[in-house]
């Protein structure tokens, strides 16, 4: 009955290979595209080509008629019964927004909104009439540059009366966290320094690689609806609050999902229309998007302008920092998009002790698809500016960056630390994972090496880059969500079930998409329950299974969703153990638990977890008022976020011929507390690097001046291949965090969040001695050569001639 | 309708297709081979990659007719008697991937690729998977699963 | 997404081609399909009939014709970039076909398709241009040669008729030539901002004769004769090359788009020249 592997001595910390492999690596696998069932229908989308116009007529005739078609859906059907998509934190009470439907009913407020809804036989024959719909629109102008939407010349939404959604401030001296940062100012402005400057975060795209799908069945008692989400619990009571289903009449499941990042923490008018097109033909409906509907309509990321102001003194140490944002939204509210700036409101101040601070945010509605949260969401545009404008200080004061960081930054011994902007960060090392990421670059030579390539002018120049961040992670502490006016929480929940056979079922609340939960939380649970890992089962992403949940974003899902494993599996050890008692003969307090056995102290007497287990499932020699199980629930709301950290370090040469800006090396030392797993946690931060790395360099989501999306596909949207990336160094150190017992802290967005300053640090750098201090992002070729020749780099928005004109062309012959 | 017939991880079908028919769709729909997937409709992501008559393709790419009377190999045919192959082994071993999506696609470019060189150098794997999309990774560990792979043929 | 709806047929010889495209108004040939397939997917074309030629043995393979290279228009990409013929005597055309998209869309993409799609930033038409390629085109009248300055007429559009085909390239021997093709992209699996394809034979230390060729500074391919002229009898050393190719850009009207506008291309085209001019001849 009991395990027979021997299991290593550590669980937690040790390199286990994941247990979710031997799918995916074999073509086992179940993307909710995968499935098919007996008399399913499927869904085509009609979207508009236009960003901003009135829907005159849609004449369905000719598709309704086709082969194959069931129906066809528009606006005007299902506007009494869709609802409205919700914004699910309003970040102040008075938010204004415009009304978000799944379909168009008469307005459509960006290129790619959904107009009418094809159900057909075959998805070829739904593709096929969905190009038979004839829609009549009338245009209307666009607000698309969002500092001129911010000023209302054109509006968004015509009925709302203005473009501002909501403008929202902190300032330390009305928060008593800290002091006026006007008076910094002013104090700068004579005698001091002062550094301003204005930062754009440009649109990106998640492009999580698996595209978007749904299927809905209607067929049993329960609606059973599968879709490739980060949040099938949001999903599931989402749908009932929308569509007024009964929530216990709905199951949602997120089988495996290919990828997030963010991109699928939403609840989409593709599942809304789905679910409706199944509940209208009482059949399975499935709609799978292609990549050019992901890119027009899957929510969007970052996208605003960063007004900086940097007060300090003569020596560097810094007095005051302004911070006045103006965030697109686009078209809409999303579950969270409003709240997308403020969750790095908190985090400007970086790990620096500033006495003084203040952040304005005005939210600003445009004709583009609308925005919401990209892997760090918010943090990630914190961190840049606040580690720019560090770097332009250093340079204003001809000091090395890292000694500017070093003179602000919060010592070690100075923990736990509240910070200007109210935030208590519980632990961390600055001086220690920069020492090591120093050295395992090669800091200082490659400063020599950049001193000797601009005395030469050599035509290639290096420069390097240097971004200390911090992020608030763990998404979670629910009192604080509340008062931050968000209509959710922030706990988790998890389960287990010891199975007679001593094999053990965990079911978590999060739900994974790459991040190795399966393996991860195997580990939590073998540790402390002294079972073999191999004999954990953890469960996931289905309603049903894994009841309560809130999914899996913002780094949360192992310092809250682990814990609560944790918690769960105490719980298991807590009723165990007067069962064990009882079946030994012995007093609860002679117990001990040891190597998954309960042993009575100072004999040789014991029974491991799995025969107590199948004892109690026997039933035999337990009382009748005995509980006949083991098993146990368990939620964990932590006290507070938690604060990794780390030193990010890159060397960039700048072809000064060609602008082109090539990473030579990439070191980083992160710094996430306790570690379960290293090698998930190395795999997070790698494709946490690139994906910051592709925000500094490639991508960059671009409409031109009719709104219509130019980078529509990856021809010109530019992830980068493993061709366009350097290897990466990477280390850690480690202060185990203090606000969970397991002493982690997240890691997801950590790589995100850190690279893209280090990045373009490195690029400006390359350039300083060419009197450059930025280049806006993404950093291509053609904007950093423009800016070496002292033009402005206005890059023009066209995609590839092999896409628009080609296919255009190929269209009329 | 055509009829076709193609020889699929070791199996002969006969079916009668529309010519319009992707491969990659084929294999989906009509074998349930839903190993391979669909990324992109512009041929860039690879995640669709499988083997005709031993050479890597983009299957999205490729129309079922086209195949007629060939041989394609998807990531469901590489295992042999329940063995996975080298390469299979080698992403499981060094972590070579996270959520799996472009991993059908990443594996069977792979095995093409170390075919043409077995012993690739980290610049030469990292330009002979440039047709090939990962966002989770960074790369990294996919490099060093091919880099692996070709250690352990040797 | 799926195409939309068409007849396909697959003859076995030019001549059943031809009859085919002859026989039906809205036809459109099938080579590789790394171009055509993505254009119907995004249903921007939807043809009535697809012909597909990849059943045409004689249009495969590469052979010499006395001080020619002549390579049927459906050898795949990685044919040409691998064969030993092409590495002799036309160095030039598998090193930019080399740089063409990716390993997988050049098992299937095919030297005849990429030419006849004749993309302003695909990097065939450059080379075939600088090496003097001719084309040979069937029809219903038979076949003509067309020489690769004339055949590329504007974008997307070459001298190959709607019932055309273009059956072979033959390229004039370039034995001993050094040559470079300089592609210049953001990111690797990317078509050309700017390309430059020159070949360079050396006598001793000097330039003897020079062919240089732009890809996608203009709808179709051009070549940079003055340049070509000014390296003649010039020494291979980097002043004297960065002097001929300062001319590099001139007559020139490349594109504007979001990869760089035609001023930065302007400028482009003449670092990379003398980089692909001083690779090509070794120095
Ligand atoms: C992801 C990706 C990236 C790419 N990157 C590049 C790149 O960097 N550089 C580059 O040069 N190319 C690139 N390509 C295009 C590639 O080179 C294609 O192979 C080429 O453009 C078309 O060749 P094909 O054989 O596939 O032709 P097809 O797609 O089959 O046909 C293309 C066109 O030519 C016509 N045609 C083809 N052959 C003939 C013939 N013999 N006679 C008459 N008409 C004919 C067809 O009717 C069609 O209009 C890329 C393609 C993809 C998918
Ligand atoms: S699906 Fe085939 S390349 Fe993307
Ligand atoms: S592992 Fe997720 S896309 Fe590669």
């Amino acid at each position: 009955m009991t395990a027979v592997e021997e299991r290593p001595a550590a669980e937690l910390g040790s390199p286990r290979l994941r247990k979710e492999d031997q799918r995916l690596i074999t073509g086992r696998t179940r993307w909710t595209d995968n499935i098919t069932l007996p008399g399913m229908h499927h869904l085509a989308m009609v979207r508009s080509p236009f960003a901003h116009a009135r829907i005159t007529g849609i004449d369905t005739g000719a598709a309704k008629s086709a082969s194959g078609v069931v129906t066809v859906l528009t606006g005007a059907d299902l506007k009494d019964e869709q609802g409205a998509l919700p914004n699910a934190w309003a970040i102040i009470p008075e938010q204004k927004a415009p009304e978000h439907p799944s379909i168009a009913v008469e307005h459509v407020a960006f290129a790619g909104e959904i107009v009418a809804v094809v159900v057909a036989r075959t998805a070829a024959e739904a593709r096929d009439a969905a190009d038979l719909v004839d829609v009549d629109y009338e245009e209307l102008p666009v607000a698309l540059d969002l500092k001129a939407a911010a000023a209302d010349e054109v509006l968004a939404h015509p009925d709302l009366g203005t473009n501002v959604s909501a403008f929202w401030e902190f300032d330390s001296a009305a928060a008593d966290t800290g002091g006026d940062v006007e008076a910094a100012i002013s104090a700068a402005r004579d005698g001091g320094v002062l550094i301003e400057r204005e930062y754009r975060q440009q649109r990106l795209i998640p492009a999580f690689m698996e595209p978007r799908s749904i299927a809905a069945d209607p067929t049993g008692e329960q609606l059973t609806v599968w879709s490739a989400t980060q949040v099938p619990h949001f999903v599931k009571i989402f749908l009932a609050l929308v569509l007024g289903i009964p929530e216990h009449k709905i199951r949602v499941i997120a089988p495996d999902v290919g990828g997030g990042f963010g991109g699928k923490l939403q609840f989409t008018p593709e599942e809304v229309l789905t679910v409706l097109a199944a509940r209208r033909t009482g059949k399975p409906c499935k709609y799978t998007e292609t990549r050019s509907e992901s890119l027009v309509a899957a929510h969007h990321g970052r996208d605003q302008w960063q007004k900086i102001t940097l007060a300090a003194t003569k020596d560097g140490t810094v007095t005051g920092l302004k911070v006045d944002l103006v965030a697109d939204m686009g078209a809409y509210l999303g579950l969270v998009t409003s709240a997308i700036p403020i969750l790095g409101a908190f985090m400007y101040n970086g790990i620096y002790k500033f006495p003084a601070y203040h952040l304005s945010c005005t939210n600003v509605f445009t004709n583009k698809a609308w925005t919401d949260a990209y892997r760090g969401a918010g943090r990630p545009e914190a961190t840049f500016a606040i580690e720019r404008v560090m770097d332009e200080l250093a340079a204003e004061l001809g000091m090395d960056p890292i000694a500017v960081r070093e003179k602000n930054w919060i010592k070690h011994d100075e923990f736990p630390f509240t910070t200007v902007s109210g935030m208590q960060y519980d632990s961390g090392n600055y001086e220690a994972a920069t020492a090591k990421a120093k050295e395992l670059f090669g800091y200082d030579e490659l400063r020599k090496e950049q001193q000797q390539r601009r005395e030469s002018v050599d035509p290639v120049q290096l420069g390097i880059g240097v971004s200390t961040f911090t992020e608030m992670c763990g998404l979670a502490p629910s009192r604080w969500l509340g008062s931050m006016g968000y209509v959710g929480g922030g706990w988790e929940h998890a389960s287990i079930r010891m199975l007679p056979t001593g094999k053990v079922e965990v079911i978590t609340g999060t739900s994974p998409h790459g991040q190795g939960h399966e393996t991860a939380w195997s580990q939590i649970v073998a540790d402390r329950l002294g079972v073999a890992f191999d004999d954990v089962e953890v469960l996931h992403g289905d309603t049903q299974i894994a009841a309560r949940g809130l999914d899996s974003y913002g780094s949360r899902s192992l310092t809250v969703g682990g814990m609560a494993v944790l918690a769960a599996a105490d719980k298991v050890l807590e009723k165990a153990k007067p069962i064990a008692a009882e079946l030994m003969e012995a007093s609860v307090d002679d117990l001990e638990f040891v190597d998954g056995k309960f042993g009575v102290k100072g004999t040789d007497t014991s029974m491991a977890l799995g025969d107590l287990a199948f004892a109690v499932f026997q039933g035999h020699k337990l009382s009748a008022e005995s509980e006949h199980s083991l098993d146990a629930d368990a939620t964990f709301d932590p006290l507070d976020f938690s604060f990794p950290h780390g030193t990010h370090l890159c060397a960039v040469e700048v072809d000064t011929e060609t602008g082109r800006s090539t990473i030579r090396s990439y070191v980083c030392v992160d710094d996430v507390g306790k570690v379960v797993n290293p090698l998930i946690v190395e795999g997070q931060v790698h494709g946490g690097i690139a994906q910051g790395i592709a925000q500094a360099l490639f991508e960059e989501g671009v409409y031109d001046e009719s709104g219509t999306l130019v980078t529509g596909s990856f021809v010109d949207y530019l992830v980068p291949t493993a061709a366009d990336l350097p290897a990466f160094v990477t280390d850690r150190t480690e202060t185990p965090s203090t606000t969970n017992e397991l002493g982690v802290k997240g890691v997801g967005e950590a790589g995100t969040i850190a690279s893209t300053p280090a990045v373009v640090n490195a690029v400006v750098d390359a350039l300083r001695s060419f009197g450059v201090n930025d280049v806006e992002m993404p950093c291509t070729p053609h904007r950093v050569w423009s800016t070496l020749q002292g033009r402005a780099a206005d890059t023009p928005a066209a995609p590839h001639s092999a896409q628009s004109t080609s296919m255009s062309q190929e269209g009329q012959a | 309708m055509t009829r076709i017939t193609v020889n699929v991880d070791g199996t002969s079908y006969t079916d009668d297709v529309e010519p319009r028919t992707l491969l990659v769709h084929y294999l989906r729909e009509q074998l349930g081979k839903t190993g391979t997937v669909v990324g992109c409709d512009t041929s860039n992501c690879g995640a669709c990659t499988v083997h005709l008559d031993g050479r890597s393709v983009k299957s999205c790419s490729v129309l079922a007719v086209q195949a007629d009377g060939h041989e394609v190999t998807t990531i469901e045919g590489l295992a042999t008697n329940g063995e996975l192959h080298p390469v299979q082994r080698a992403f499981h071993e060094n972590h070579g991937l996270q959520c799996g999506f472009c991993t059908p696609g990443m594996i069977m470019q792979s095995i093409d690729l170390l075919a043409e060189n077995p012993d690739p150098t980290d610049d030469e794997v990292r330009l002979g998977l440039e047709g090939n999309m990962c966002r989770c990774t960074g790369y990294q560990n996919i490099v060093k699963s091919v880099r692996a792979a070709a250690g352990g043929a040797k | 997404m799926i195409p939309a709806a068409f007849d396909y047929h697959a003859p076995s010889t030019v001549d059943e081609a031809l009859a085919l495209l002859a026989e039906h108004d809205d036809a459109k040939v099938l080579a590789g399909g790394q171009s055509l397939i993505p254009v119907l997917r995004l249903r921007l074309a939807a043809p009535e009939v697809i012909v597909d030629l990849g059943r045409i043995e004689e249009l495969r393979g590469i052979r010499e014709d006395g001080d020619a290279l002549v390579i049927g228009a459906m050898t795949p990409h990685h044919a040409v970039e691998t064969d030993a013929l092409v590495a002799e005597h036309a160095k030039l055309l598998a090193l930019a076909t080399a740089t063409v998209a990716d390993p997988q869309v050049r098992h299937r993409g095919t030297i005849g398709g990429a030419l006849v799609h004749a993309d302003p930033a695909g990097d065939l038409p450059a080379p075939a241009v600088a090496l003097g390629a001719e084309l040979v085109i069937a029809g219903s009248g038979g076949r003509r040669t067309v020489a690769a300055e004339d055949f590329f007429e504007d974008l997307f559009t070459t001298a190959v008729g709607e019932d055309d085909l273009l059956v072979e390239i033959r390229v004039p021997k370039h034995t001993g030539w050094g040559a470079h093709y300089e592609k210049f992209t953001r990111v690797v699996q990317q078509w050309s901002i700017v390309g430059v394809a020159a070949a360079v034979r050396l006598d001793g230390d000097s330039i003897a004769e020079a062919r240089v060729a732009l890809t996608n500074m203009g709808s179709t391919p051009v070549r940079a004769a003055a340049v070509e002229q000014a390296l003649v009898g010039q020494p291979a050393t980097a002043e004297a090359v960065q002097a001929a190719a300062a001319q590099a850009a001139e007559g020139t009207s490349p594109p504007s788009d979001s990869n760089g506008d035609a001023e930065y291309r302007r400028h482009l085209a003449t670092v990379l020249t003398r980089r692909a001019v001083l690779a090509a001849a070794g120095a």
